[in-house]
């Protein structure tokens, strides 16, 4: 029984690999073999989806922007998350409970209830169409997540650690920079990877604030295939594009990402 | 060891309440203003009361949306713990495959939701996709443009594909926090492989568990671009859950009023809900 327990990983793995292999084989598909036969690998290979993306700048500039917000928001989100994570796993302070409940309830709003109310504010305070908006926007989730992450990591380093730097006459951002941010590089790898992770995949708010100058990839996408009707090969290669950032950010985090879950705080 | 008391910590979390309460506390304002006013156009408001609340709380059409939402973000739930626990006690615990399997299986959580709405299009078209190919071809009559069935049954599957891998990591990463000598102990005394996962592995998955299921209880909740780009809540209304209804009003009728109202009880119920797991998960901890 034992010998056979590799097959429901692999066939979980296949079902996950098929939908993606299906995208890859359409991407490198002309639209004519596409509508006109059903084929399981492609017969007339062509990276004309792939040149046109990276040849139109209404295509590549949707990754640029991307990009652009989503690390925008991460170093943002981490880097306000960090001394607010200290305060919460250090410190008692009046309605700390509560703060975080209420930072935590952020996570759970739906976006499509902000949508509207977004727009306007962002179009209020002059920022609309750009990628900060989007960046800013992004932050109503994330920096909840990035602090919740962070505090479980340093809610694991033990408070000597602190008080002995103290003894040692270290001032206190000297001590955070110095000491205290090396010791929890694991965690900072693991927010930040999640932080990365939501602001890629979310497309709702991304979409509501931006027009044209700061459009998103995913937006492009489902404004192409609404308006010239059904490219579906160039549709696939941006979809194939789309996964490259996430799949590199997540071979670099790898080992840090069984850790991270490991305290339970995603 | 306690926690020192120390008030100026609020220093140190005011960054994150200002950019927090900026997206958050102002928008929410917003929506409350509308939910309790009406509008003809020009800015110009009128007081309505709760109007739109008993409009939205009388009406079938949301009445319809969120049963749905409830089938669904349970249908999910029970089909995707069980059958991510299952995958995570069958993955290897150490070698040079835990690697290989960690990335590839965290790959769909990376993919912009749009695209994974639009691959499982391209994915289940009966006529060039792959899955709705084989499924015609074993003689069942499959079109999820046009059968509601159809329809649930492949967002159903979309999502365990998008998400399931979110619950392997969070179980497999709780069966590794296990020590060896637990299993070593359960050896001793000859325990069967149930005995083992009832009295050892699950209550030490417990905690991830719940994180796993608040999670997917939220996201499911919230679930807007995947079914949108799938199926655009068709056929009719069958996969209209409440975020694609909601936006919908709000920004295809600009019905601003019931739409704000609307919000808001969508907003607290996923609240409630949260709160409720949230305790109970406190609770756990404190035991």
């Amino acid at each position: 029984m034992r010998r056979f327990t590799w097959l429901v990983p692999t066939l979980y793995i296949i079902f996950l690999l098929l939908p993606i292999y299906w995208l890859l084989n359409m991407s490198f598909k002309t639209t004519n073999e596409i509508l006109g036969a059903f084929t399981l690998w492609p017969r007339d290979f062509t990276f004309d989806n792939y040149v046109k993306i990276f040849t139109d700048p209404t295509w590549y500039n949707g990754y640029f922007n991307s990009l652009t917000y989503v690390v925008i928001n991460t170093l943002l989100s981490v880097s306000v998350a960090l001394p607010a994570a200290y305060a919460f796993s250090r410190y008692r302070f009046l309605g700390d409970k509560h703060l975080f409940f209420w930072l935590l309830t952020n996570r759970m709003a739906p976006p499509a209830v902000f949508a509207l109310p977004f727009f306007q504010l962002y179009s209020a305070v002059g920022l609309f169409d750009t990628p900060l908006a989007v960046a800013l926007a992004h932050c109503l989730f994330n920096i909840p997540l990035a602090v919740w992450i962070l505090e479980g990591f340093m809610s694991a380093v033990p408070r000597e650690l602190d008080e002995t730097a103290y003894v040692d006459g270290y001032s206190f951002w000297r001590f955070f920079f110095k000491i205290f941010v090396p010791t929890i590089t694991a965690g900072i790898g693991v927010a930040a990877f999640f932080c990365f992770m939501f602001s890629w995949v979310e497309l709702l708010l991304a979409k509501t604030l931006t027009s044209v100058a700061a459009k998103p990839i995913a937006a492009t996408m489902t404004r192409t295939a609404s308006t010239s009707g059904y490219e579906l090969g160039l549709l696939a290669a941006a979809g194939a594009l789309t996964i490259v950032p996430g799949a590199f950010v997540i071979y670099f985090v790898r080992n840090y990402i069984a850790k991270g879950f490991a305290l339970g705080r995603v | 060891m306690k926690k020192r008391t120390y008030q100026k910590a609020w220093l140190f979390v005011l960054p994150v309440v200002l950019l927090v309460a900026f997206n958050a506390v102002i928008p929410l304002m917003t929506v409350v203003n509308y939910s309790v006013q009406e509008t003809f156009g020009d800015n110009v408001f009128f007081w309505e009361g709760v109007k739109w609340y008993e409009e939205v709380l009388n009406s079938e059409r949301f009445h319809a949306s969120l049963l749905r939402q409830l089938a669904f973000t349970g249908i999910i739930l029970l089909i995707e713990v069980p059958l991510g626990v299952a995958i995570a006690l069958a993955m290897p615990r150490r070698g040079p495959w835990v690697s290989v399997c960690l990335v590839l299986m965290a790959l769909p959580l990376l993919i912009p939701w749009n695209v994974v709405g639009a691959m499982w299009n391209i994915f289940a078209l009966p006529e060039i996709g792959l899955l709705g190919k084989a499924i015609n071809g074993m003689g069942i009559d499959y079109n999820f443009t046009r059968q509601p069935v159809a329809a649930w049954f492949t967002t159903v599957l979309m999502d365990v594909w998008h998400w399931t891998s979110l619950v392997v990591l969070l179980a497999y990463a709780g069966l590794c926090s296990i020590p060896d000598a637990y299993y070593q102990a359960a050896k001793i005394d000859s325990a069967k492989p149930w005995a083992i996962f009832r009295y050892i592995q699950l209550p030490k998955m417990k905690r991830v568990l719940t994180i796993a299921i608040l999670l997917r209880f939220m996201d499911s909740f919230m679930i807007y671009t995947e079914p949108f780009v799938l199926t655009g809540g068709g056929p009719g209304n069958s996969t209209t859950f409440l975020s694609i209804d909601l936006v919908k009003i709000a920004l295809g009728q600009f019905d601003l009023g019931p739409a704000a109202a609307m919000s808001l009880i969508y907003f607290l119920i996923v609240l409630l809900l949260c709160w409720v797991f949230y305790t109970l998960m406190m609770r756990n901890e404190e035991q």
